[in-house]
């Protein structure tokens, strides 16, 4: 069967300059170039996404997913093996991207529908609905360096998604707008993947790419790991994210949160529900510190830090296990993040930090929009 | 969706297949400048849009401008510095009008992938159509000056040798492929070497005083290299062919050949045949392609490092 993109042992290396080269005199000045090293962002991928297929791609920070993304797209090339596409390609990769400030939201309209690849005839037939899309109304007219950034990322929405692709490549850029527009968006995504557009997601949030994809791939340091069913395919996810993401970055710690752990081995709360974990800490000094935890959501906002006032335990040298405790998780159901902190208890300078000590996915259903779940209620007095 | 383009009902078998590798063929590359072809489109219009967007005059400062320039140069050789061209007005329109085209193209191209490069780094298309929007802007241009020129010549009372006026499209022909090529070279390098731009603006200069537009080439430099067989050395300048081609066609036809009997022999203008001027061009033309195939594939090879360099 034909597949709709065909990644076929796609590298890409990096050139990283220490010192940049780009003027002639440095470059007459010392013809070696100068000092540089290689960076293998990509190693010999392959995947394929069939037609009408919602493949997900996950992966950390710096595991190539974007890279691989804009090869795909045509922005980067390749540094070995090639990447066929069948039909047309749009791109959400930055919103409004190919948009030119001094001419208006008409102009523009046209000017990055022809940069997708279509013709005349076809952005005039889908015009109207563009504009009824973004919400812009007479704006329209107005130049696009008057805009808000919100009616600006709205109309790059709108032209991208209507331009109807057979392959449409999203990068995390479904988090624009205020709520409605993106309920919007998600349901106009949902559209094409019922009319059988192939549609590749980039995340970083599994939560995301388990609703939208049947398929996910997974990238860790330039290279494929995980090619499989959703399900699978997050698990090794997972597995890679708390495999390595406990590296302790303060300058000179003096204690070490060497792992993040629950009794059950669980990371899943239902919604409204508690979390019990357990910090193994392994210290250098005897002392009193207080316990920081904060809460991201998926898109990486900080939701909540609890105060320094809180959570005091006194440290003995060596390694012991500390009990964390949220009583309440109030979030809407998604992959969130949780880093710890000790802070010395008198200075409230930080003796470890942890970003993503854990990785707590909140599951139930709620039809709400936003983070939490508001306990609302309106009734006639 | 309500509404659905033709190519998303085509079968997966019948859609066609694109390739993004490391190489790719120059057909290929052709091949991928054609079907962006109403990008290209857009890119012009808006360019020449924007360009003009917040002056009062807008686009008539295309014309204006050039203009201005001439009453310059007319002043400064003309009346200051006497060259003794009969009808400077006109012999000076003649190359300024292509020279105008050539620091058009080749002064914007130069820097048009670092300036864009918010798109570079985001949009995927073929990257040539930046620095051929600037050729394609720069045509744009050339049409109005030719309006404004045909006012000059109205004004000063002298006419186009109409016989010869399909040498204009020729002679643009040759100077499109070259300059082009030349453009697009120079948007590629700079963005690796960011001084070439800098480089470029200076060379300019002296790039005009190498092609005869504020003097004759027959009064004031053949001469001296013919003697020593060496006017093939002035031609390697590709704006010449065009320049003298153009002061065939526009300057006053009296002073093109020999003069009557009685008069002392006032040559400005080569006295070359019609089939010399073609060949000329046709030369350009030939020369341009060869140019123009190298400079794709050096181009090829430098886009694949654009998104990262910049």
């Amino acid at each position: 069967m034909l597949n709709a993109i065909e990644v076929d042992e796609v590298s890409k290396t990096f050139r990283i300059h220490h010192e940049r080269h780009s003027s002639l005199k440095e470059r007459l000045l010392r013809p070696g170039g100068g000092s540089h090293s290689d960076f293998e962002a990509l190693r010999a991928v392959s995947f394929n996404v069939g037609p009408a297929e919602t493949v997900g791609i996950l992966g950390r920070n710096g595991s190539g997913k974007s890279t691989i993304l804009k090869t795909i797209c045509g922005v980067l090339q390749p540094s070995s093996g090639e990447v066929r596409l069948r039909g047309t390609l749009a791109a959400l990769l930055e919103l409004g991207a190919g948009f030119q400030p001094e001419l208006s939201g008409r102009d523009n309209i046209y000017l990055s529908g022809s940069m997708l690849g279509l013709s005349k005839r076809t952005i005039r037939g889908l015009f109207d609905e563009i504009v009824e899309f973004s919400e812009l109304g007479d704006f329209i007219d107005t130049p696009v360096k008057f805009y808000s950034s919100g009616m600006y990322v709205r109309l790059g929405f709108a032209v991208a998604v209507n331009v109807d692709p057979d392959i449409l490549v999203v990068d995390e850029v479904l988090a624009v707008g205020d709520e409605k527009f993106q309920a919007k968006c998600m349901a106009r995504i949902s559209r094409l993947q019922n009319d059988g557009r192939s549609i590749l997601l980039v995340s970083h949030s599994a939560a995301q790419v388990q609703t939208l994809c049947s398929r996910a791939v997974v990238l860790d340091h330039g290279s494929v790991i995980a090619d499989g069913a959703v399900g699978t395919s997050i698990d090794a996810f997972r597995s890679v994210l708390h495999a390595d993401t406990r590296e302790v970055d303060s300058a000179s710690p003096r204690a070490r949160v060497e792992a993040v752990t629950t009794e059950s081995g669980r990371f899943d709360v239902v919604m409204g529900g508690a979390w019990r974990g357990i910090a193994r800490v392994h210290s250098e000094f005897a002392g009193d510190v207080r316990v920081v935890a904060a809460i991201r959501s998926p898109r990486n906002e900080l939701l909540s830090a609890t105060p320094i006032s809180q959570g005091l335990v006194s440290l003995r040298p060596g390694v012991q296990d500390l009990s964390l405790q949220i009583a309440r998780l109030p979030f809407l159901p998604g992959t969130y993040t949780l880093s710890i902190s000790l802070r010395d208890a008198d200075s409230g300078d930080s003796v470890a930090h942890v970003e993503q000590a854990a990785i707590i996915e909140i599951t139930g259903e709620s039809s709400s929009d936003g983070v939490f779940e508001l306990d609302f209620d309106a009734k006639i007095l | 969706m309500s509404e659905v383009t033709p190519s998303s009902r085509r079968p997966i078998e019948d859609r066609p297949v694109r390739v993004v590798s490391a190489r790719l063929s120059f057909l290929q590359q052709i091949r991928s400048i054609w079907r962006s072809r109403e990008l290209l489109n857009y890119m012009v219009v808006s360019d020449v849009k924007v360009k003009y967007k917040e002056s009062a005059l807008g686009i008539a400062w295309s014309m204006v401008a050039p203009a201005l320039t001439l009453v310059i140069y007319y002043l400064v050789f003309g009346a200051l510095l006497k060259n003794g061209i009969p009808h400077f007005v006109i012999f000076l329109f003649s190359g300024l009008i292509v020279w105008n085209f050539v620091t058009n193209v080749v002064i914007p191209s130069t820097s048009v992938v670092v300036d864009r490069q918010a798109i570079v780094k985001k949009v995927a298309f073929p990257r040539e159509i930046l620095a051929l929007s600037t050729v394609g802007a720069g045509l744009v241009y050339f049409v109005m000056q030719l309006v404004v020129f045909a006012i000059f010549m109205a004004i000063f009372r002298t006419a186009p040798q109409w016989s010869l006026l399909w040498l204009v499209p020729v002679a643009l022909l040759g100077l499109v492929i070259i300059i082009g090529s030349i453009g697009l070279l120079l948007s590629a390098l700079n963005v690796f070497l960011r001084d070439i731009k800098h480089l470029v603006e200076v060379f300019m200069q002296l790039w005009f005083y190498l092609t005869p537009i504020v003097y004759s080439y027959s009064r004031q430099v053949e001469p001296s290299l013919v003697h020593h067989g060496l006017s093939w050395l002035y031609f390697l300048n590709p704006v010449a062919p065009a320049v003298l081609t153009f002061q065939r066609i526009f300057y006053v036809h009296e002073y093109v050949q020999a003069t009557t009997p009685g008069h002392a022999v006032l040559q400005v203008i080569p006295h070359w045949s019609t089939m010399h001027y073609l060949e000329m061009n046709l030369a350009v033309i030939g020369v341009g392609l060869v140019i123009f195939a190298v400079t794709m594939k050096i181009f090829g090879r430098l886009q694949g490092n654009f998104a990262q360099e910049l």
